[in-house]
């Protein structure tokens, strides 16, 4: 038993080393991929920018709902806010909500000391005004007058870094954008799924049985074609509401068309090859020939799809959610931010430029993946 | 070939049919209705309007009213835009929009086949990497990022252009949203150019034109281009249909009143017959430029024949 399990091991090995010359079709469109500078390139930049809108959120010490008052649309810095010359502003704006009057306040190293007169005896629990503020913490009162009336608070600033600036709620950009950067990639690659499945399973079945069946299946896709593309995709969007799964659902379910017409040509050519007729022969369901024998052969032009499909699942999406019919606050994807960002290119341009180039890059990134996998996987194309 | 048009003709009306059908019941299964306001109007007025719309028949007699006024050429009134029917608003919108898309489709096609050709003529050389490099910047990069960056340069920063707006259709007014438009169909028609230039150039006829001492401006113009052009043709006909009814993007964003946003618009409203409006609108668009991209075919290629 033992011997003859071996014996076909090595029946395998000799079989594949003959026909391939020791390399299979796969490795070698691996070698002309890895030979792609821009291929190689753009995968390890989409690698990092996947990285980065996973894992990036959790380094940027902001929540992506948290809101700063005190800083409402302001620009991307590197140094921390609030900005030196804010803070004696900021002092003043939280001492008049406290409604008391700001006698003095003067920088003492690390902390702040503020002196404060009120014409009734001061609470101490006044401390908390300053802390409520974005800019101070650790508020501690230092002394107090024996009437009460004047008082003195010692506060440290609370420095805040936005590397993007923040959105026009007071919102971090750097954590909204990667946020938002996981929400475009996940519609794009679920939205390509599910056109990719739908597409590979009509076209195949539709190419195989032929004769009839393939006539009428063609002729839905064709009117289907025929519809007005962005009135479908609106109408699929009204049916299921706001729904951030469904929408992609539906995205995918729009974009199978173009799948299932080069699938179904690809398995209407596969259908006649030799292998086929042995397996038929061979006594093999449809099922079995169908997903075993036509399925992976078509692989090759399947994958070029689908990465070539990404991008455009991305756009569809953010042009959904620029015209408000996408994601919902407080999620956000780029396409909700550069809506928003080409609201207020007036006074705070960073709102346009960063999620524009999240994902103008990714998507020239895809791009070139897509092409350099076509180039690789179907060389007689070029 | 006045039959060939003839029966291409006759091919649409039953496509065209299906197209009213499908989306005449999909938008009415679509759940709630133009009257549905969300400050509630009382059930009586809502009610009379919507007898005065025929919006209380069975869905079945508004299908069949709705066919036989489309027959007659009545595309109805509009149920959001009151006072309005959408012949109106077509007659007023399309002319705004089609300008602009036509402009943009001219601009794409020939600066598209320039560039192609010019590319193919220098393959690999420093041109045609600047030709491929615009050409996959302009596919890529969204439309609805363009604009707002069109507006920003040439708006804000140096006051070229104005920011948006139709200005009764200055000429200065029409620049931006046309550079806009054209911009990804221009990326496109200079790649298809490109690959179909380069198959052409190597083509036996041109060989043979090349060998019988013909200038190169006439062997690339008249008899390379003029097979090269096939592809652009066949990619122009959708394209244009598309370009010339309006852009929702474009026209949100430079405010101009074409009828590119009556689409999201009505769609969003649930008015009924400004939908059907802008589907039939687009359907017979794309039926009528498909069938002009075929007669051209015949034009430009000789072998096409449909006798």
């Amino acid at each position: 038993m033992r011997w003859s399990i071996r014996g076909c091991v090595m029946t395998d090995i000799s079989a594949t080393t003959q026909t391939g010359g020791g390399r299979s079709l796969w490795a070698d469109a691996w070698g002309r991929l890895k030979a792609n500078k821009a291929a190689v390139f753009s995968a390890f930049y989409l690698a990092l920018i996947v990285v980065l809108c996973l894992a990036g959120p959790y380094f940027t010490s902001h929540d992506f709902t948290t809101i700063y008052s005190s800083y409402v649309r302001v620009p991307p810095s590197l140094s921390p806010y609030p900005k030196a010359d804010k803070i004696e502003q900021e002092v003043q704006d939280v001492v008049r909500r406290a409604r008391l009057e700001l006698r003095e306040w003067k920088q003492d190293g690390e902390r702040i000391l503020v002196t404060v007169w009120a014409p009734k005896p001061i609470d101490d629990r006044v401390t908390r005004y300053l802390d409520r503020s974005d800019s101070f913490e650790d508020t501690k009162v230092e002394n107090k007058s024996d009437d009460g009336l004047t008082m003195t608070m010692s506060t440290a600033v609370k420095y805040t870094y936005f590397y993007f600036g923040t959105d026009t709620s007071g919102r971090d950009l750097l954590t909204r954008t990667l946020i938002a950067g996981r929400v475009s990639l996940a519609v794009g690659l679920l939205g390509g799924v599910v056109a990719v499945v739908i597409g590979v399973l009509y076209g195949s079945i539709s190419g195989f049985i032929g004769g009839k069946t393939d006539e009428v299946m063609m002729r839905i896709v064709d009117i289907l074609y025929s519809l007005p593309f962005t009135f479908f995709v609106i109408m699929l969007v009204v049916f299921f509401g706001r729904n951030f799964a469904l929408m992609f659902l539906a995205i995918g379910a729009v974009l199978w068309l173009d799948m299932s017409r080069i699938v179904r040509g690809q398995t209407l050519s596969l259908k006649r090859q030799e292998y086929v007729h042995a397996a038929e022969a061979l006594g093999v369901n449809n099922k079995g020939i169908l997903f075993r024998h036509i399925i992976p052969n078509m692989l090759g032009p399947i994958i070029i799809y689908v990465t070539l499909l990404i991008p455009q699942v991305i756009i569809l999406e953010s042009f959904l959610s620029y015209l408000g019919l996408g994601v919902q606050e407080p999620m956000s994807s780029w396409g909700v931010q550069i809506s928003q960002g080409s609201h207020n290119i007036q006074g705070a341009v960073y709102l346009l430029i960063f999620p524009s180039v999240f994902l103008t890059s990714t998507l020239f990134a895809l791009n070139f993946i897509g092409d350099g996998l076509r180039d690789a996987l179907d060389p007689k194309d070029r | 070939m006045l039959r060939y048009v003839l029966r291409r003709l006759l091919i649409a009306i039953p496509t065209l049919f299906l197209i009213v059908t499908l989306s005449f019941f999909l938008m009415h299964v679509a759940p709630g209705g133009p009257f549905d306001m969300e400050k509630g109007i009382p059930p009586e007025i809502k009610a009379n309007i919507e007898r005065v719309f025929h919006l209380d028949e069975p869905l079945w007699m508004q299908y069949l009213r709705y066919l036989s006024n489309l027959i007659h050429g009545d595309l109805g009134p509009s149920y959001i835009l009151l006072n309005f029917s959408v012949a109106e608003l077509f007659r007023v919108g399309l002319p705004v929009s089609a300008q602009i898309g036509a402009s943009a489709l001219i601009l794409a096609l020939i600066a598209g086949s320039a560039f192609g050709a010019i590319a193919a003529l220098r393959q690999n050389h420093i041109i045609d990497y600047a030709v491929i490099a615009t050409a996959t910047a302009g596919s890529t990069i969204p439309s609805f990022v363009i604009a707002p960056l069109i507006q920003l340069t040439f708006g804000l920063t140096w006051h070229l252009l104005p920011i948006g707006g139709w200005g009764d259709g200055a000429l200065i007014n029409k620049i931006g949203p046309i550079i806009t438009l054209s911009l990804p169909q221009l990326a496109t028609v200079s790649r298809l150019m490109r690959g179909s230039m380069i198959e052409a150039l190597h083509a036996n006829h041109i060989r043979t034109a090349k060998s019988l001492g013909l200038s190169d401006f006439a062997v690339v113009v008249k008899h390379a281009m003029r097979g090269a052009l096939l592809p652009i043709i066949s990619y122009a006909g959708p394209a244009a249909a598309g370009l010339i009814t309006g852009s929702i993007i474009v026209e949100t964003i430079f405010q101009i009143p074409g009828v590119g946003r009556y689409f999201i618009d009505a769609a969003l409203n649930r008015d009924y017959t400004l939908v059907m409006g802008t589907v039939v609108m687009i359907a017979v668009f794309t039926i009528v430029f498909n069938l002009i991209v075929d007669l051209l075919y015949a034009v430009v290629d000789p072998r096409v024949r449909y006798d």
